[in-house]
C-alpha cells in the first residue's frame, strides 16, 4: 500500500492520519462542550500567576 | 569572515525581519498586558488556534525535526510509530484525559509548577524539591538536544565551523529567553508555530516531488532495502519502509562478537518510540500549560489544530528522513571543483572505552559555490583493495570542460552525511546532519533560510519554556520551598531562578559543545522522556485520579523511577553508561585492556533496553504497593485537592474585584 510493503509500517503511517483525523473529529463534534463556570479557587490561582510572571 | 562567506545578505535581512517581528509581538504582549486573569477570569478570548500552535510549538523542537529526522532517514520509516504516539498519547490522551483534571487540581492546590502541583496534591514539601530537583539536574540534556539541533543546521547550511555555529544559536536562543521569553507570550509562540508550519509542509511537498512522487518515493525507497549500512543490517535494520527485526537474545550460531540482530527493534521501538511517545504525559513545562486554559472547551477546541500541527511536525520530520535516502541515492546531482581528495577515518561508531567503528573511505572535497572554500564531502567509494570497497557507495564522477565536475554520491542518507568533527578532530558520519544536509543539497537555496527561521523557531519556543521550568525548578520549588516562602517569590528567589537558568544555558552549551555524533539529539531527548515517564508519571497520574495513593507511595514511585533509570544510564545501557564511563570499573577486561559498558555485556539485548521498560512499571508498582499498606490522605485534603463536588461560582466581577 502506497509503496510501502510491510504491514506494521503501513499500520504507522495509517494510524498518524486516523489520529489526526480523530483529534479533529473530537474538537469538531466537542467545539461548545466543556464550558466551565469560574470558581474561587481559579480567581486566586490566576492572580497568583500574575504575580509570578510579574516577578520573572 | 568565515560567517561573511556562509551568510547571505538576504538570509541576514530574513532573520533580521523575523527577530523584529519575534520582538514586536513580545512588545505588543506586554504593552497590552494580557494575563493568566485576563485570560481566565476577564473573560478575554484565546483563539484556540493560538492555544494550539503555542502548545505544538513548545512541544515540538529542533530535537524532533533534525534529531529524530535524522534517526529516521538511518533507521526509516517505523519511527512513524512515534509520530502515532505523539499524537494519540501527546495530544490526544493529554488534552482529552489528563488536561481537564490537571487544570481542576492546579488550581484548587494554587499550584504554578509541575513539582508545585505534585508536592501540593501530596502535602509534600520532600516530593516538591526532589521533583524540582530532578528537573534541575536532567533538563539541561533535552536542552542540549534542542540546540545541537539547530546549530547542526546553521553549520551545514551556512558552512559555519561547529563551534562558531554553537555559539551563535546559544547566544540568539538565550537573549530570547532573557528579552521576553519566559513569560510565553501566547502570540509569539503562534508566530513561531505558523513559520514551522508552512516550513515543515513546504519540507514534505519538496521532498515528495524530489523523490518522484509519494507512492513512486516510496517504492523507489522499499527497493533500496540492499543498500542499508552493513552496521546497520547486522542489528536488524530490514529496509527503510520495513521494521527492524523483531526478537530476544542472540540466535545461535552468530559469532561471538557479532552484536543481536534483535538491538535495532529494541532501539527504535523500545528507546525513541515508547520512551518519547509515553513520557510526554509527564513533561513538567507541557503539564503547566494546561492549567492557563480558561475551561475544558478551549482545550477542545484546540484538539483539532494540534493533532495536526503534529502531524505535520514529527509526521514530516520523519517521512522526509526515510525519503531522503531516495534522494541521496538516485537524484542527488553536485556540481563543483574538487578542491582536495584523500584517503580519511571516518567513524561510524565512537563508544569511549572501546574501539571505534572506522570505515576507510576515499572523500572528495568540493567547492560548489565558487568562492574557494570546502563546502561539500562526499565518499568518493571505500578505501580500494579493502572490505570498505564494497560496502560504501561508489559515487559516479563526470569531468565537465570548465574544470569542475558532476558527482552523484549514489549514497544513502547516512553514507552521505560526513562532518569533520571540530572537537574530537576526526570525520564522523552524523545522523544529526542528515536533515541539515538534505535541506542544503535538495531544496532550493531560498529555502535555507526559511527552514533556519522554522528551527529557530521550534527552538525559542521550546526554550523559552524549558529554561522558565529548569529556573523556576530551581527558584520556586526547591529554594522557596526549602526557606519557607510558601509561594512568595523573595528578590533572592528571583536571583536564585536567574541563577538556575544560567547555570542551565551553560550546561547545555557545555553538553553541545563536547556531545556530537552518534545521534545524540535523539538520545539525550529519549533519556528525558523516559525519565519523566519513570519518576513523574505514577505520580502525576495517580495523583489526578486516584484517591488512595498515598505521600509515601509517590515519594518511593519518584525515588524507585529515578533511581532504576539512573543505575540503567550509569550501568546497563551501554551508549550512555559508556560514556560516562563508571561501568567500566566493574566489567572485566574482555582483551586488549577493553572493559564492555554493559554489566549485562554478556546477555544480548538488554545493553540496549531503555531504562523506562524497566524503571515505568516497578515505579507504578511501587506507587500502587506502597499506597496499599501506608495510610491514606485525611478526607480534608482530598477535598481540597479534588473539591467537595458543591461548585461555587463566581461572578466575572468578582473575579476581577478578587485581582
Amino acid at each position: 500500500m502506497l509503496g510501502i510493503d510491510d504491514t506494521y509500517v503501513w499500520l504507522a503511517y495509517l494510524l498518524c492520519l486516523l489520529s489526526t483525523i480523530l483529534c479533529v473529529v473530537y474538537g469538531a463534534i466537542n467545539w461548545n462542550r466543556g464550558d466551565e463556570v469560574i470558581e474561587p479557587a481559579d480567581v486566586r490561582w490566576a492572580a497568583e500567576q500574575d504575580k509570578a510572571e510579574q516577578d520573572l | 569572515m568565515y560567517l561573511a562567506q556562509g551568510v547571505g545578505l538576504l538570509d541576514v535581512l530574513m532573520i533580521v525581519l523575523y527577530l523584529a517581528s519575534v520582538a514586536y509581538l513580545g512588545w505588543l504582549g506586554y504593552r497590552h498586558t494580557r494575563t493568566a486573569s485576563d485570560y481566565l477570569v476577564a473573560g478575554r478570548k484565546v483563539h484556540p488556534f493560538i492555544m494550539a500552535m503555542s502548545y505544538g510549538s513548545t512541544f515540538i523542537s529542533t530535537s524532533a525535526i533534525v534529531g529524530f529526522g535524522g534517526v529516521a532517514a538511518m533507521f526509516g520509516m517505523s519511527l512513524l510509530w512515534l509520530t502515532f504516539c505523539n499524537i494519540f498519547v501527546g495530544i490526544f490522551i493529554a488534552f482529552v484525559v489528563l488536561g481537564g483534571p490537571t487544570r481542576h487540581l492546579g488550581h484548587r492546590l494554587d499550584a504554578h509548577t509541575f513539582p508545585e502541583l505534585l508536592g501540593r496534591r501530596y502535602d509534600s514539601k520532600l516530593l516538591h524539591v526532589l521533583a524540582g530537583l530532578v528537573i534541575f539536574l536532567v533538563m539541561p540534556l533535552y536542552a542540549a538536544a534542542v540546540m545541537i539541533g539547530g546549530t547542526e543546521f546553521l553549520a551545514t547550511a551556512f558552512n559555519i565551523n561547529y563551534p562558531l555555529a554553537l555559539m551563535i544559536f546559544a547566544v540568539v536562543t538565550a537573549a530570547y529567553v532573557f528579552w521576553g521569553g519566559l513569560k510565553g507570550v501566547l502570540y509569539t509562540d503562534a508566530l513561531q508555530g505558523s513559520i514551522m508550519t508552512l516550513g515543515m509542509l513546504f519540507l514534505l511537498v519538496y521532498a515528495y516531488y524530489t523523490a518522484g512522487g509519494i507512492v513512486q518515493g516510496h517504492e523507489d525507497l522499499t527497493a533500496m532495502k540492499d543498500k542499508v549500512f552493513v552496521g546497520f543490517k547486522a542489528i536488524g535494520h530490514q529496509g527503510w519502509t520495513a521494521m527492524p527485526l523483531f526478537g530476544w537474545g542472540k540466535p545461535e550460531g552468530l559469532p561471538a562478537t557479532a552484536p543481536s540482530p534483535y538491538n535495532l527493534w529494541w532501539i527504535v521501538v523500545g528507546t525513541i518510540v515508547m520512551g518519547v511517545g509515553i513520557g510526554v504525559l509527564a513533561q513538567p513545562q507541557l503539564v503547566v500549560r494546561f492549567m492557563t486554559v480558561k475551561s475544558k472547551r478551549e482545550l477542545n477546541r484546540a484538539l483539532a489544530i494540534g493533532g495536526t500541527f503534529i502531524l505535520l511536525m514529527t509526521g514530516v520530520a520523519f517521512t522526509v528522513g526515510a525519503v531522503s535516502n531516495v534522494y541521496f541515492y538516485k537524484h542527488e546531482v553536485i556540481r563543483g571543483k574538487v578542491l582536495l581528495e584523500d584517503t580519511l577515518d571516518i567513524v561510524a561508531k565512537k563508544e569511549p572505552g572501546q574501539k571505534p567503528a572506522i570505515i576507510k573511505c576515499v572523500v572528495m572535497h568540493l567547492d560548489t559555490l565558487g568562492d574557494g572554500r570546502q563546502d561539500t564531502h562526499i565518499v568518493k567509494s571505500g578505501l580500494p583493495g579493502t572490505p570498505f570497497e564494497k560496502i560504501m557507495p561508489q559515487a559516479q564522477i563526470t569531468p565537465m570542460p570548465d574544470g569542475t565536475v558532476e558527482v552523484r554520491p549514489q549514497a544513502t542518507a547516512f553514507t552521505r552525511a560526513v562532518v569533520w568533527d571540530d572537537v574530537q578532530k576526526t570525520w564522523i558520519f552524523n545522523s544529526d546532519s542528515i536533515i541539515p544536509t538534505f535541506v542544503t543539497s535538495a531544496m532550493p537555496r531560498w529555502f535555507k533560510v526559511i527552514f533556519l527561521l522554522t528551527l529557530l523557531s521550534a527552538a525559542m519556543s521550546t526554550m523559552s519554556s524549558q529554561y522558565h521550568a529548569l529556573g523556576t525548578a530551581m527558584g520556586r520549588d526547591v529554594f522557596d520551598t526549602l526557606a519557607g516562602n510558601h509561594g512568595t517569590a523573595t528578590q533572592k528567589t528571583i536571583h536564585v531562578v536567574r541563577i538556575g537558568i544560567i547555570v542551565g544555558l551553560v550546561v547545555a552549551i557545555v553538553i553541545s559543545y563536547f556531545a556530537r555524533g552518534g545521534y545524540f539529539i535523539a538520545r539525550a531527548t529519549s533519556i528525558w522522556f523516559g525519565l519523566c515517564a519513570s519518576a513523574f508519571l505514577p505520580a502525576f497520574v495517580g495523583g489526578l485520579f486516584l484517591r488512595r495513593i498515598t505521600r509515601v507511595g509517590a515519594i518511593a514511585s519518584m525515588i524507585v523511577g529515578f533511581t532504576v533509570t539512573a543505575f540503567w544510564l550509569l550501568f546497563v545501557k551501554e551508549a550512555e553508561a559508556g560514556a560516562i564511563g563508571l561501568v567500566r570499573l566493574f566489567t572485566p577486561d574482555v582483551g586488549g585492556g577493553i572493559h564492555p559498558n554493559s554489566i549485562l555485556y554478556n546477555y544480548p539485548n538488554w545493553p540496549v533496553v531503555d531504562p523506562m521498560f524497566v524503571a515505568l512499571p516497578l515505579s507504578a508498582l511501587t506507587a500502587f504497593v506502597v499506597s496499599l499498606f501506608t495510610r491514606p490522605p485525611s478526607q480534608e485534603h482530598l477535598d481540597r485537592c479534588f473539591g467537595t463536588g458543591k461548585p461555587v461560582v463566581v461572578s466575572k466581577q468578582e473575579g476581577l474585584a478578587a485581582r
